[in-house]
């Protein structure tokens, strides 16, 4: 790794392998930064060394990664694995100067890279599912089951429950039954009703390709898995580890046992650093989360600063990776790579397959929009999890007059916690915006600071200083 | 509660010794420190500063900060993104460690 790159790209999944390995085709330096032990993201994780003796185990989505890492691998783009870049800033000439960590446990060390253009694409995270209970061990999410099943080829055993909505969740449960995962129940939490408005919205779709292979997913599962539907309440018992779940239904409660439960209900971009870097945001009332404010090229409202993927709106891996090459196209032009003609003629095929991929998008987000009922809690149920700060207390916090997230962190300490934020951002906004009898696009977000992931002090000590750094801190030579 | 799926679907990765409070135990090369706790019957890896009530991963992917262990005496770790390494010891991490703080609450 050298110190100044044309383009630097946070972030190893489908946006970012695709941006970086266009880079250099345009004569741009390119560093590809990613915080896992190896390129793919959440989506292709691990798929060049996949735990499985027969590759088709996953499914062929899965394996489309193999094609977009070797392209990259093909590439000249730098790539560093185990980088958490926790701070991006601009220096005096309009350039990013990007801080990070590289490497793990023990031989960590903190580094500066300057990028004339940096492209986020940090990806998405499943949103909160704030239910009673969510935090006893034993309830994980259903994206961090798939992970285990990815990596390790580790799955739940004894009593196992999956809640929720979202394409993901019938995903696992397919690919748990292809292994022969035993599942107890499916607690669908999708409303009554949605089939109806979603088909309004996308009557072209229904007979595509894509809707054609969701169905027979969905009709697999439900041949050999007990579906419970239009579950409205859910609650995990048990003290050290889940002991039981209750779900309601038709306003009755049932109790099952279990051991293990699975949560989804659908994905959100993760936010933390393009807002600590300034970047504009807007709420998104269809898929209820926030997103970074970019234009059809990716840019935000920082200069030389690009998001791709679903970092920017959450569309899946084909159209990050499509969305990945048109923000490429558009930094080689900022950079005065290739002019706008060139840059509008080779995105026209990306543009193509980024239509492609989103056809179907409007049917999902309604079909999957999880209920209110799911997304803002009441009560004792825990929303920051890291502090350990419920409902209730939010509620109260704004009754006694405060007014938004970045008050709540002086009041609750919620979203002051290691996680910054990431599992319980978005319940603040929507419990506040519901007490106030606001949109959430008045209340705002928590405002994120760097560094957006956790360094020591000592680390931060040993990072290299510039001259004019120095002289801030050196009194005697200022007099 | 979690196990790892029969030999005759997975490509046999080798086995590494690794040390879960004291207890000695085997995994995989490529698990994480998390996916190894779990395959071992761990489902709780800490307890909270606050209440002293016990967590365990919950998204896998390094956001939720909730798999934070003790490895190799360094605390504060995320069990999700640290791979095992042959020798390794993982501690649970115990977070009400004034004894005054869980009575607070």
């Amino acid at each position: 790794m050298s110190r100044r790159y044309d383009l630097v790209v946070v972030g190893g999944g489908p946006a970012g392998l695709a941006a970086a390995a266009l880079g250099p085709q345009y004569g741009m330096s390119t560093l590809l930064l990613d915080e896992q032990h190896a390129v793919g993201g959440q989506v292709y994780r691990n798929v060049m060394s996949s735990p499985f003796t027969n590759p088709q185990t996953l499914g062929d989505d899965y394996l489309q990664g193999v094609a977009l890492i070797e392209a990259f691998r093909r590439s000249a783009a730098t790539q560093v694995q185990v980088a958490s870049v926790f701070a991006v800033t601009k220096t005096e000439d309009g350039a990013c100067e990007i801080a990070l960590t590289v490497g793990g446990e023990g031989g960590r060390r903190t580094e500066t890279v300057i990028a004339e253009a940096v492209i986020l694409a940090t990806g998405a995270q499943e949103r909160p599912f704030a239910i009673p209970g969510w935090t006893i061990p034993g309830v994980m999410t259903v994206g961090a089951a798939q992970l285990l099943l990815k990596t390790s080829g580790i799955v739940p055993s004894g009593r196992l429950v999956l809640a929720g909505t979202g394409p993901l969740l019938w995903l696992l449960a397919s690919q748990y039954l292809r292994v022969g995962v035993e599942i107890d129940a499916l607690l669908d939490t999708t409303p009554r009703g949605r089939y109806a408005e979603a088909a309004t919205h996308a009557l072209g779709f229904l007979t595509s390709d894509y809707f054609a292979r969701g169905f027979r997913l969905l009709r697999e599962v439900r041949s050999h898995v007990k579906v419970i539907e239009h579950v409205t309440a859910l609650a995990a018992g048990g003290d050290d580890r889940l002991a039981s779940v209750r779900y309601e239904v038709n306003d009755t409660t049932h109790e099952l046992a279990a051991d293990v439960l699975l949560l989804h209900q659908g994905i959100v971009p993760n936010l933390n650093l393009s807002n600590a870097i300034g970047c504009a945001q807007q709420w998104n009332d269809l898929q209820k989360c926030w997103e970074p404010t970019v234009d059809a090229w990716g840019g935000t409202s920082v200069p030389n600063v690009f998001i791709a993927g679903d970092g920017a709106s959450v569309a899946g891996a084909e159209a990050a990776e499509a969305c990945g090459r048109l923000v490429a196209l558009a930094v080689a032009n900022a950079l005065g790579r290739i002019d706008a003609r060139a840059r509008d003629e080779a995105a026209a095929e990306p543009r193509r397959a980024l239509e492609r991929a989103t056809r179907g998008r409007r049917f999902f987000d309604t079909l999957y929009r999880p209920a209110h009922y799911f997304r803002i809690p009441r009560g004792d149920t825990v929303v920051c999890r890291c502090e350990q700060v419920s409902a209730r207390e939010i509620v109260e916090a704004v009754a006694a007059g405060c007014l938004g997230p970045n008050q709540m962190k002086a009041y609750l300490r919620c979203g002051m916690g290691p996680c910054q934020g990431h599992m319980c951002g978005l319940t603040v906004t929507e419990i506040i915006a519901r007490e106030r009898k606001l949109p959430p696009s008045a209340i705002g977000y928590c405002r994120q600071r760097f560094p957006v992931k956790p360094v020591t002090l000592g680390e931060l000590a040993a990072m290299p200083t510039t001259e004019a750094a120095r002289q801030v801190v050196d009194r005697n030579g200022a007099h | 509660m979690f196990r790892r799926l029969p030999d005759d679907l997975l490509v046999v990765s080798p086995e590494v010794a690794i040390v879960i409070d004291g207890r000695p135990c085997t995994a995989r090369v490529g698990d994480s420190v998390a996916a190894a706790m779990l395959a071992a019957g761990r489902v709780a890896c800490r307890t909270m500063a606050m209440t002293g009530a016990a967590r365990g991963p919950y998204c896998m992917m390094g956001v939720c900060f909730d798999c934070l262990v003790v490895i190799d005496g360094r605390q504060d770790q995320q069990g999700c993104l640290v791979p095992v390494a042959d020798g390794m010891e993982i501690e649970t991490q115990r977070g009400a460690r004034h004894p005054r703080m869980k009575e607070q609450k």
